[in-house]
Order: C-alpha cells, then structure tokens, then sequence
C-alpha cells in the first residue's frame, strides 16, 4: 500500500517536474512578509500578475531571520528555480556569495546593486516620487508643518526623506518633521511606534505625514484617521486603508519590477547588470484613486504634473541621498 | 514649553501602559514561584485574539474578554508545565514565546487571508478615548488645566485600568490573606504546605492573574492603542516588561514607576530625535534608541542594588523525595 502510493506521488512528482522544465520563477519576501499592504506587497502582485496571464505556477518564500537569506537563495537555485528575485537590499551578501556558485541561474535583486554576471540589480528613483508627494503634503499643509516617519534607519529609507524634503522645499515656506522608527529590522513591523511617532508630529504641529516604514506605517495611518490629520501611503497603494485621512501613496512599482523580471527570462530577453526604475520609467509615482480624489485639489495634480514633466526632461533632479550621504534640502 | 511636557507626559502614559500590564501579570506569577519568561507570547497571543473577535464581532468588549481568555489559556499550558509536570520553567516561557509567535500569523493567514494581520477596525470594535467630566471646560485654567485635561483626561479606558491594578496589586499582595499567601508560596513553598495550603492550587490561581493582566495588556495594543493585529506587534515589550519587574524588585507600587521611566524615556527618545542637543549637535537615532538601555544599566548598577528574586522562583515544588 504504502508503496503504491509512494510510487504515486514520485510519478505525480516527476510530471510536475516535466511540466514545469522551461520556467520556474522564484521571489523571496524581505522582512514584513508579503502581505505588508506596501513593498512586499508590490512584488507578491506582480508575481501573481505574472502568474494570471502565462498560468506558469512560481514558488514563494518569507523569510522569518536573517541566516535564511542565504539559505533560502541556495535551496531554490539547486532545486533550479530561475529567475530568483530577491526583494530587499538586505539579500545583497547573501546574493554575492549565492550567486557565482549557481552560474546559469538568473538572479534579481531589488533595491540594492550585486556586481554579478548573472545578477540583475533592480533599483528605484525613490527621491522622484518621494519629491512629488513631498509637493502634495506641502500643498495639502494648513498648518506649514509636514512630517515624515522612517521604518529602519538606512541609507535608502533617508533617500526617500531626502526627496520629500526636495519637494516640500521647492513649494517653501514648510518646515519637515522627520523621525526614524528603530534601527533594527523590528522598526518594519512595530505599528504602536509608527502611532505615537505620528502623534508627536501631530503635536508639534505637522498636519500631513508621510511614512516609508512598511508596516509600522500602518499605525501612522491610523493615526491620522484617528486624529483627522493627513497621511502618505508608500510603495503599494495605500490610499483605501483609511479612506479620506490617506492623501495619496508614492507608488513603487515593485510589482512591474518583478514581472518584467520572469517575462524577460521567458522571452528569453534576459539581461544582468542595472535596471534603473524612476518617473521616465513609470517605475515610480502618486497614486489617485476613487479614495483620495476629494483630498487633492486641481493645483496640486498641476504642479505634480509639471514637477514629473521637469524631471523627466532634466530641467529638475532630485537629489540621491545614497549618492554622497547627504541631503542639501 | 509647559504644553510640551505636558504632550511628553502624555505619551510617557500611553507607552508605559503595555509594560504596567504585563510587568504585573509577570509580578503574580513569579511572586508565586513560577518564572515567566513567556510574557511576551501571552501578551502577542491576547492581542491576536482580541483584534480578531473585536474585527468578527464589532465589540471591543468581546476582544478583551477573548484576549484575557487566550492569555489565561496560555498561562495555563505553563502552569502545567512548570507547576503540575514540574518542567523547566524558563523553557516553558520560552517556547510559549515561539508557540504564540508563530500560531498568530498561523490562525490570522488562514481567517483572514491578510498575511497574519486582522482587518483593521474601523469605528466600533475599538475602544474609545474616555474624556473625563469637565475637561474641556477647564482646559483654559492654567498650569492645572492642561494637566487634568491633556494629561489625565483622553485615555483609553485600559489606561485607567492599569493605572489602578498596580495600587490594587499592592493592596492584594501586602493586605489580603490571598497576598501573604502567594508571597509565602514563593519564597518558602514547604511551609506554606505544612500549614495545609495547596501550594499547586495557588500557582495555578497566581498565574490565572497573569493571564487576566496579559489579555489586558494585549487588548490595549491591538484595539485600543491600534487598530488591530500586525505579526510581532508586541515588538519585545514582555521582554522590557520583565527587565522592569526585576528593576523593581517584585513590588507593584515600584513596577509602576519603573514602567512610568521606561515609558518616559522611550517618549523623550521620539521627540529627541533629529534635535540639536548642546555639546553634541544633532542627536543621532542610535543614540537615542540606546539610551532607554544605558540608563537602566547605569541606574541598575549604581542606584538600584542586587535585586533578589523570590526564593522558590524557578524550581518546581516536590513535596517529597
């Protein structure tokens, strides 16, 4: 019996294998885990998109610590996984070492640049769209205060506080408030830090905050529900969490990142090295929707409209905080 | 500059709320005998079952009863295993701890389908600040004004809740026959024994107390302070609730000042960042972050002195060999 069934599930085994030889994609979700409601997210639907128009199945994996980053890169490369994207610049010593051993695997890595012949190095122009909800919140802002709430206190996330601070400044007259939750990968996941952060900006006067801090955003965002302040969603659409209190989402476009990624192995038109996502690319931008289009006004879609238009003809550019570690805004 | 540390103390509050909580349910079990390093699995489960029922129910009521009855559940999974099978108790915690870690996210992917959060509540379902009578009648009083309207008026009621199980506790602990006796089953479990008082049944009863105070304190994360569950929300504070239990020596009236300092300076390290501090210049964020630690190893080394814990602590009761 038990044999049977043993030789069964072996043959089951075996067909799946034939059916899947051409393409088995792989991503593997940072820290937050893939339904974050922001950038975890981004990548799970781009997969899932991938998944709904080819029907080819992918594999998953989130990681609970940082030993498995490595693990969990090398375990899919032997059972030949390919493409294997890596969401998160925390993959980067992980990936350097996985990657030379695994030579005919395509790797991707988002976020963060892995010098490897076999590896794709996908990063965003964060600072673009950062700059253009940086005009919004300080368009929005009665009081000339706006804040902004750091998840972990990295260089990246300061290069989206530096963009923003690019954009409130080039409206003036706003001041920015800026914090950071934590320094260890907790700050990503601490919602009742992310709350009483934005009540403190609130009560020092910010009346719109704009958060890049996975899901502790999550307690900004209730925050300015509960307070009747205003909020900036992240990476994915977070314009429905709090319906009217969320003034818009600086989107990410992880998701177009990661399908781009398994259609380009697919279609057999592969290439490592860099890929550069910002506005010109629409790999970055405002989210409007049937939620927040009561909170934005005429003006400010114009002046975002004529500020994405500037830096895509290179009138306007955004400084990159990752570039020198500084921000001259 | 007053209304700042007014807000300050305001938040110092809402932070030390959580902590007050938990370090009292640790301070029931461990004045009875038993370690409870599982604080912070008990206190993520209770938050987990709280969000969930209030998001099913729309009751913030019902949440903090099931929160209680889940923590109390727990409390009991390490009451058997530390008083009735007489395991290692910091074993014990430690695996409620991964236990609860990771059946939240377990249950709340397959309810939900949300990645292990619960839907965020909306309206009912959490509980409301309670304004106290007269607040804003009397906002424009100075120095008292702010005081009783900012600082002592707007809380949750759990706020409250906690604020008073600590005086409560003390009373308990120093003035009911109750008190004596889970004092004495910890620290001479023996002779509270030959004075024919089962010594198992209040374990038992002291780490039911935990149970409540942890279901509590979870109820407080997840639908009052938030809006529902987020894997890990508990981000370590069972942890920091136990260092505030031993820096307090196992005395309730201490716990809340102890919770009160810790909650204080993880409130002044939110409004010092990014400042311009003298001497210094702008503050950095590790420093700050770090700060809440080097005071409490400074105060535990220099100020506090060797904190004993209760005798028995940690070593099951064998009534003969």
């Amino acid at each position: 019996m038990i044999r049977t069934l043993f030789a069964a599930a072996s043959a089951l085994a075996l067909g799946a294998v034939a059916a899947q030889a051409e393409l088995k994609p792989a991503v593997i979700y940072d820290h937050g885990g893939k339904f974050d409601k922001s950038f975890n997210e981004a990548a799970y639907t781009g997969a899932e998109q991938f998944k709904s128009e080819t029907g080819v199945e992918y594999q998953e994996f989130e990681i609970q610590n940082d030993a498995q980053r490595e693990q969990a890169l090398r375990r899919f490369a032997q059972r030949g996984a390919d493409p294997i994207v890596a969401i998160g610049f925390s993959f980067a010593a992980a990936l350097e070492k996985v990657a030379p051993e695994f030579p005919d695997s395509h790797f991707a890595i988002v976020d963060m640049v892995v010098d490897q012949p076999n590896v794709r190095s996908i990063v965003f122009k964060e600072e673009e769209g950062s700059y253009l909800v940086g005009i919004m919140a300080a368009m929005a802002s009665e009081t000339g205060k706006v804040g902004f709430i750091g998840g972990m206190d990295i260089p990246l996330i300061r290069k989206f506080e530096c963009g923003y601070k690019g954009g409130v400044a080039s409206v003036g007259g706003v001041d920015v408030l800026a914090n950071m939750t934590g320094t260890t990968p907790a700050a990503w996941n601490d919602p009742a830090r992310g709350t009483e952060l934005a009540k403190s900006q609130f009560a020092e006067g910010a009346d719109v905050v704009y958060h890049a801090a996975g899901g502790t955003g999550i307690g900004v965002i209730q925050a300015a529900a509960d307070e009747g302040k205003l909020a900036i969603g992240v990476d994915s659409n977070q314009n429905g969490l709090a319906p009217g209190s969320v003034l818009t989402s600086m989107l990410k476009r992880v998701d177009v990142a990661v399908y781009d990624t398994f259609m380009d192995v697919k279609n057999d038109e592969w290439s490592a090295g860099f890929s550069v996502f910002g506005l010109a690319e629409d790999g970055v931008g405002v989210a409007m929707d049937e939620h927040n289009k009561d909170l934005v006004s005429t003006e400010m879609l114009n002046a975002v409209e004529a500020a994405k238009a500037a830096i895509i003809a290179g009138e306007v550019s955004v400084h990159d905080y990752m570039s020198d570690s500084a921000c001259p805004y | 500059m007053f209304m700042d540390v007014i807000l300050l103390l305001d938040s110092t509050v809402r932070l030390a709320t959580p902590l007050l909580l938990t370090a009292l349910a640790g301070l029931y079990a461990e004045r009875s005998g038993v370690f409870d390093i599982g604080l912070e699995g008990k206190l993520l489960a209770a938050a987990f079952a709280a969000a969930a029922t209030a998001a099913l129910t729309g009751s913030p009521w019902l949440g903090a009863l099931s929160g209680m009855v889940v923590a109390i559940a727990f409390a009991l999974v390490h009451g058997a295993a530390c008083i009735t099978f007489r395991g290692n108790q910091i074993v014990s915690g430690v695996a409620i701890n991964f236990l609860a870690a990771g059946l939240t996210v377990l249950l709340g992917q397959s309810w939900f389908q949300q990645g292990g959060r619960t839907p965020p509540l909306m309206g009912e379902g959490r509980f409301e600040t309670i304004t106290l009578p007269l607040a804003e009648t009397v906002r424009d009083v100075p120095i008292l004004g702010p005081i009783y309207s900012e600082l002592l008026s707007g809380h949750y009621l759990l706020v409250y809740v906690a604020f008073l199980a600590a005086p409560f506790s003390w009373w308990v602990l120093y003035r009911t026959r109750f008190g004596l006796r889970l004092r004495a089953v910890g620290e001479n479990p023996a002779a509270v024994d030959t004075a024919g008082i089962s010594v198992a049944g209040l374990r038992y009863l002291a780490m039911v107390c935990a149970g409540i105070l942890c279901g509590l304190a979870g109820s407080y994360l997840a639908i009052a302070q938030s809006a529902g569950f987020v894997k890990d929300m508990s981000a370590g504070k069972g942890f920091i609730a136990l260092a505030a239990l031993i820096f307090s020596k196992w005395r309730p009236v201490q716990v809340m000042g102890t919770c009160l300092l810790f909650g204080f300076l993880d409130a002044a390290a939110i409004r010092l960042q990014g400042k311009d501090l003298p001497l210094i210049g702008e503050a950095p964020v590790q420093l700050i972050q770090a700060l809440p630690y080097i005071l409490t190893v400074v105060l535990l080394a220099g100020f506090i002195g060797k904190a004993i814990p209760p005798r028995a602590g940690g070593t099951p009761y064998v009534k003969e060999r």
